[in-house]
């Protein structure tokens, strides 16, 4: 269904490749990403093993990239899912129970969502200390509302339907309702809205990283940008080539998430968003 | 009105008060003895001037006093003490302020105007390669992270033409004054502001497109094409009008991720603003000034989100304003 949209075709297509460089990508390349392997600087397409050059200390950048991948795409992933753990939940039981439950979790939604969220993840990361589960959580603490609102809309049409209101009536528990009823069927516009966030996701672990605030032990496409972006002078290369595998990946990620929207809410297919 | 307007100020002052109660633990969870995070490197061998700093800051109350006494703080504007820079941290916020409005505003109204400006032509020739290139650069822009659109720009309009200044809000040691400062401003403005503007402007043409083709479906337009009015008309002064409301109002809740791409695009630009100002808090790891910049901002969105939730439904007569 998703290939039938020629942009959601083009994306899958880069994220496979993505993701098999991120599995396989170490096999070919197994020295470290941070060994130094040739003279500093080394401009890219002049040796046939370094295809992309060196950085400022002769570290191989087509090697950053392809560790950089990993690293993207798990914390684009996890954190995607984090941010489902804690909105599918509350937007749940938002939606579910109604009332002053719903107030109250809406408006601790709206905070979240007023807050500024690139500037609540500098400071979470700042004051957590940069690691992956710093970042991971920042990620998904500025999140999650999104997911909520969602998922709080989708559970307040589905709740007054028959099939729920026969499962409350035999005497099934709440929460039994709402996940065997009623969230499988809220279930195709949360997977459009996480393939989005994937993509949102990734961006703003560039983003940290680019700002000095990554993994220190990890490679990533941020930190390398951020590295180069001081002698981009008189070596472009050393940016120019992570910011391409970020751009490629988020807007695989992007075109995905247009297609599963074509396919799985037809209802919105025309207007887009 | 006046009720509605009172009830959403005094939503915001609750959502004001969430923010300060939030900064406050934050600033607690920063590494160390919040003592010598206040502190700095400045004096934190000095046992005597950490017991004077507890005592003035009243780290030795109990809790709730400490969230009491932080809170009248910040309602006073007082957001504490910047020991790396040797400054009351609101006074530092305040000098770089300025740059960061002029930055953000500028990108604001460009991004606004171009990205209605293509969203528009790309709706009106829906399906046509003018539709398609515009969709397909949106999608593009939108995907692009900003600090390596910022350093693109660098590379291509100030190492390779040469055309613009690449860093900085002034030429330094030019001492320009009236007309020739301005320039000198702008120049130096041209690639954070257009930077800046790329992404939302991106963001701006998506949306109105897909409301316009949404617009297009109603009733009322049907009616205007039946009277025999010209596409241009009907497009213009029926669709895009009716269209650009839900634009114009995300495009003001948005404000929030404003602050973030002003944060690396100032970084990159060296552009002296408030964004740039948590950059350096971050590489100094001075926490006080670093969360002063956070509350700032956020109160600065929080006022913006009001703003336009008042002028939307003073604009659009179909809100009621009883909900």
């Amino acid at each position: 269904m998703l290939l039938r949209n020629p942009g959601g075709m083009i994306g899958t297509a880069i994220l496979t490749i993505a993701i098999a460089v991120a599995l396989f990508g170490p096999l070919l390349f197994p020295t470290s990403p941070w060994r130094m392997v040739q003279r500093p600087f080394l401009p890219p397409f002049t040796m046939a093993n370094l295809p992309l050059g060196t950085d400022a200390l002769g570290r191989d950048v087509m090697a950053g990239i392809i560790y950089g991948a990993r690293v993207s795409l798990l914390v684009g992933l996890i954190s995607t899912l984090a941010s489902l753990a804690v909105g599918i939940p509350l937007g749940a039981a938002a939606g579910y129970f109604g009332g002053k439950i719903d107030d109250a979790l809406m408006r601790f939604t709206e905070f979240f969502q007023t807050v500024p969220s690139f500037a609540l993840a500098i400071v979470l990361v700042a004051i957590m200390q940069p690691s992956i589960v710093s970042i991971v959580s920042a990620i998904a603490i500025v999140s999650w509302p999104p997911v909520a609102r969602l998922v709080r809309g989708e559970v307040l049409s589905l709740r007054t339907r028959e099939y729920v209101q026969a499962a409350i009536v035999t005497g099934q528990t709440n929460w039994w309702i709402i996940w065997r009823e009623i969230l499988p069927n809220a279930l195709s516009p949360v997977i459009v809205l996480a393939s989005l966030m994937v993509a949102t996701a990734i961006l703003l672990e560039s983003s940290l990283s680019f700002l000095g605030l990554g993994d220190p032990n990890l490679m990533s496409w941020g930190y390398m940008v951020g590295a180069g972006r001081t002698v981009i002078r008189q070596a472009w290369w050393i940016t120019v080539f992570p910011g391409i595998a970020i751009l490629v990946s988020v807007l695989a990620l992007n075109l995905i998430g247009e297609g599963l929207n074509d396919a799985l809410n037809p209802r919105l297919a025309k207007g887009g968003r | 009105m006046i009720s509605f307007i009172a009830q959403r100020i005094a939503k915001a002052i609750v959502v004001l008060l969430a923010l300060v109660v939030l900064n406050f633990f934050l600033i607690r969870m920063a590494p160390g003895d919040p003592a010598l995070v206040m502190a700095g490197e400045a004096g934190a061998g000095d046992q005597v001037f950490l017991a004077q700093l507890r005592e003035k800051f009243g780290l030795d109350q109990p809790l709730p006093v400490q969230l009491f006494l932080y809170v009248k703080g910040i309602l006073s504007l007082d957001l504490g003490f910047s020991f790396r820079q040797q400054m009351p941290v609101a006074t530092l916020i305040l000098q770089r302020l300025p740059a960061t409005l002029l930055l953000t505003g500028t990108a604001f109204a460009i991004s606004l105007a171009f990205g209605i400006l293509f969203g528009a032509l790309a709706a009106r020739f829906a399906g046509t390669w003018a539709d398609t290139a515009i969709t397909v650069l949106a999608l593009i822009f939108y995907a692009t992270p900003l600090f390596w659109v910022a350093l693109m720009a660098i590379l291509l309009f100030s190492v390779a033409m040469d055309w613009l200044p690449s860093f900085g809000y002034e030429t330094v040691g030019a001492n320009y004054t009236g007309l020739a400062h301005v320039l000198d401003v702008a120049a130096h403005l041209v690639l954070p502001a257009t930077t800046i503007g790329l992404f939302f402007m991106a963001t701006y043409a998506r949306m109105t497109r897909a409301s316009m083709l949404e617009v297009n479906r109603l009733d009322f337009v049907k009616t205007a094409r039946a009277k025999g009015l010209s596409d241009t008309v009907i497009q213009r002064r029926h669709v895009l009008r009716n269209a650009l409301l839900p634009v114009v109002t995300l495009a003001g809740l948005q404000a929030g991720t404003l602050v973030g791409g002003a944060v690396l695009t100032e970084t990159v630009f060296a552009w002296p603003g408030i964004g740039r100002l948590m950059y350096e808090a971050l590489l100094q790891r001075d926490y006080n000034l670093l969360l002063g910049v956070f509350v700032v901002c956020s109160a600065m969105v929080l006022a913006f989100n009001l703003i336009t939730d008042l002028v939307y439904r003073s604009v659009d007569p179909r809100i009621e304003f009883a909900s």
